[in-house]
């Protein structure tokens, strides 16, 4: 019996050390992607009639699979609630976090996470019915305000009314629907989240034209995605294939005429160094050369995939803003291809 | 009327029964006697009467007369009419049922469902025809219903993480409550055991098991195990989520049947003993026929919790019938639904848990045998 048990435990030592490999090559092996997003974020991640998630996180997903495995849907979804989301990342049952999450100094540095840029750049704010006559955050002294649990929006909440030296009442809930159903109802006098997610809720009101978002915008919320520390390679990899999207909006590749101008070297070299018709850009993450070609034909890019989930047309109907191109005033830029 | 104002004379020996005074019977005397036999009952009569008064017709016209059933968006269903719109949940209703399962093997799940009731139908009723043949396919039902699931040897095999919606909700529910009634059983005979080794095995399981949420539990099937399992092993989520729900459940029905074993009295097992039987032999013939009687009520009430505990593997990223219907919210197209997806969930739950509870009352009635009185 301890023979056996002694065994068991040298098998188990073994086996330890001998599987290091980094994600790069653990996701090859496993053919599919394991993608951790939002378990129900309007515009950027839900489920479809036919059971296929989509939105904007869900596109970067798709674009991270295409670029490593060459197929957009070789992916297995890990839907997370804000407290579960690190965990099960650190835990390596997810291999990347596409989850609208915000990056901060103690994520970044006490939970040892790794962000890779911003895709997305967010505030929060409030928003209250037009009757209660608020035209202020300032204004809210004593007002009961729905939040939801584990996100930065809490402590964001905490700070500025500690800042202004006025009190509020929170009313927390596990979800976004939840507190939506809360404002609703009455059960509090405001509702905050990021700017993005209060134009999105106010969309679904019946009468949108009785709800105020004050102009006060109380945090820096930039969401990006996250890998764990220590494996620079594959954080090479999320980094850039975020970055090559948004190259591609700079360059005016779009998924229609990525084919064309990928197929053969054309005048501009950055394109070609983006897709792969000049230089070997792609196997120095190791990947083959393809690998931005075939992230933005199989989402677009960066307009586009704000456009088509969370653009003026969709029913979120959120403007670029801070996430317009550097050159049109946004926030979004990419170091070069080089 | 006419016959009870004219008297009239029936020999002796056959006069007919009469009917009971008209406030006496029927809907009158009922109303009487439970809703208005004193001034407090007049006065919750009529309170309720208002509150329902209150609640039902715009209930009504919300859920039925002015609700919306065809239409391709919420703006849609806006534009049609101010009610419930039935029409999300029409289009939602495939994935609500089989999540992410691939729509050309749907009718695995349905076979395996239907199997179920065959399956089941000789281990609860007792008139069953060919029942003790039928008993053989009730014990070969797991591996056919993992098989018809999961395919493998001829069929598509369809990995776990496409099972969702209500199926998963079954799957877990059924899971757990066929295999924690046997387990649950041997640790509350463990628990009562002579023997110092098995029941101390079986105290410290229960009471650990007892001491800690459900929900620590997944959380810790789904992310810690892989710190404690060597690297690279794989070990299928909902296998895990499996194996956690039914020792978590098997925990709470040993002390469910370790009350009907205390309640059968000391003579019982002498008298069992007195007849040279050997301990199963007691067990099985004297012993647990009788306790688990008396467990019924509150083994069923453990079946109804589990049940309902299904939903709790949201936690842990796998999406029941609760989480598809978080993540359909969550579409732009028809964000701001929850009533009606939130109703529709509870009405599926209550069908569900409101017949396991009748089957337990139709079961404790065929087996009083009149010792309650």
């Amino acid at each position: 019996m301890k023979r056996i048990l002694l065994g068991a435990t040298a098998a188990l030592a073994l086996g330890a050390t001998a599987v290091s490999a980094g994600t790069l090559d653990d996701v090859k092996a496993r053919g599919e992607l394991n993608c951790i997003v939002n378990s129900g974020f309007v515009g950027f991640a839900s489920v479809d009639k036919n059971g296929k998630y989509q939105g904007y996180d869900i596109d970067y997903c798709k674009a991270t699979a295409a670029a490593v495995l060459g197929d957009a849907s070789k992916i297995k979804y890990k839907p997370a609630t804000g407290k579960t989301r690190f965990t099960i990342l650190n835990s390596k049952e997810g291999d990347v976090l596409w989850r609208n999450t915000t990056w901060t100094f103690v994520r970044d540095v006490d939970v040892k996470l790794a962000f890779q840029g911003v895709n997305y750049y967010d505030g929060q704010g409030f928003m209250v019915p037009k009757k209660l006559g608020v035209k202020s955050a300032k204004d809210l002294d004593g007002a009961s305000v729905c939040i939801q649990t584990g996100t930065t929006t809490e402590l964001n909440l905490a700070d500025f009314f500690r800042v202004n030296k006025i009190k509020y009442e929170p009313v927390p809930t596990e979800g976004n629907e939840e507190s939506r159903r809360n404002i609703l109802a009455g059960r509090c006098d405001v509702y905050t989240t990021d700017a993005s997610g209060l134009a999105a809720t106010r969309a679904t009101f019946k009468d949108p034209e009785n709800w105020v978002i004050l102009p006060e915008i109380i945090s820096k919320e930039p969401l990006g995605p996250v890998t764990r520390h220590g494996d620079d390679q594959w954080s090479d990899i999320i980094r850039w294939t975020k970055n090559a999207l948004l190259a591609a909006e700079e360059l005016g590749i779009t998924s229609k005429n990525v084919d064309e101008l990928g197929a053969k070297a054309g005048n501009n070299p950055e394109i070609n160094r983006l897709l792969g018709t000049e230089g070997d850009l792609g196997g120095m993450l190791g990947l083959d050369k393809k690998w931005a070609h075939r992230a933005i034909k199989a989402v677009g890019n960066y307009g586009e995939i704000f456009e088509r989930n969370i653009g003026k047309n969709t029913p979120v109907g959120l403007e670029r803003g801070l996430n317009a191109l550097w050159t049109n005033g946004g926030l979004q830029y990419t170091p070069p291809f080089r | 009327m006419s016959d009870t104002s004219t008297t009239q004379r029936y020999p002796i020996g056959q006069i007919p029964d009469m009917p009971p005074p008209l406030l006496e019977s029927g809907i009158f005397y009922w109303v009487r006697k439970n809703l208005l036999s004193s001034w407090t009952n007049v006065a919750l009569t009529i309170l309720a009467v208002w509150f329902l008064w209150l609640v039902l017709p715009p209930m009504y016209e919300w859920m039925f007369s002015n609700a919306v059933f065809e239409a391709a968006d919420r703006a849609g269903c806006q534009a049609l009419g101010d009610g419930a719109c039935w029409a999300f949940i029409q289009e939602r209703f495939t994935i609500f049922i089989y999540g992410f399962y691939p729509e050309p093997e749907r009718w695995r799940p349905i076979l395996a469902f239907g199997l179920l009731f065959v399956a089941l139908g000789p281990l609860l009723f007792d008139g069953f025809p060919y029942r003790g043949k039928a008993m053989l396919f009730s014990m070969a039902y797991p591996f056919v219903a993992a098989w018809l699931l999961l395919g493998g040897g001829g069929l598509t095999q369809v990995t776990t993480d496409q099972f969702g919606g209500m199926l998963l909700n079954v799957i877990v529910g059924v899971t757990g409550i066929t295999f924690s009634l046997p387990i649950g059983i041997v640790l509350a005979l463990g628990r009562a055991s002579n023997m110092p080794a098995v029941r101390i095995i079986c105290v410290t399981f229960i009471e650990f098991i007892r001491g800690v949420p459900l929900i620590t539990l997944l959380f810790v099937a789904s992310t810690m195990l892989s710190y404690f399992l060597p690297p690279g092993t794989s070990f299928d989520l909902l296998m895990r989520v499996l194996i956690m729900v039914t020792l978590f459940s098997s925990g709470y029905m040993a002390e469910v049947i370790r009350g009907g074993l205390q309640a059968i009295p000391r003579g019982q097992y002498e008298a069992a003993d007195s007849m040279g039987l050997k301990y199963w032999q007691s067990m099985r013939l004297i012993v647990l026929p009788q306790a688990l009687k008396i467990s019924i009520p509150g083994i069923v009430n453990t079946f109804i919790g589990l049940f309902k505990d299904t939903t709790l593997v949201i936690i842990i990223g796998l999406l029941d019938i609760l989480g598809m219907g978080r993540a359909s919210l969550a579409d732009s197209k028809w964000a701001g639904l929850s009533s009606e997806v939130y109703i529709s969930i509870a009405v599926f739950f209550f069908l569900f848990c409101f017949a396991m509870s009748r089957y337990s009352l139709y079961l404790e009635g065929k087996l009083e045998t009149g010792h309650k009185n």
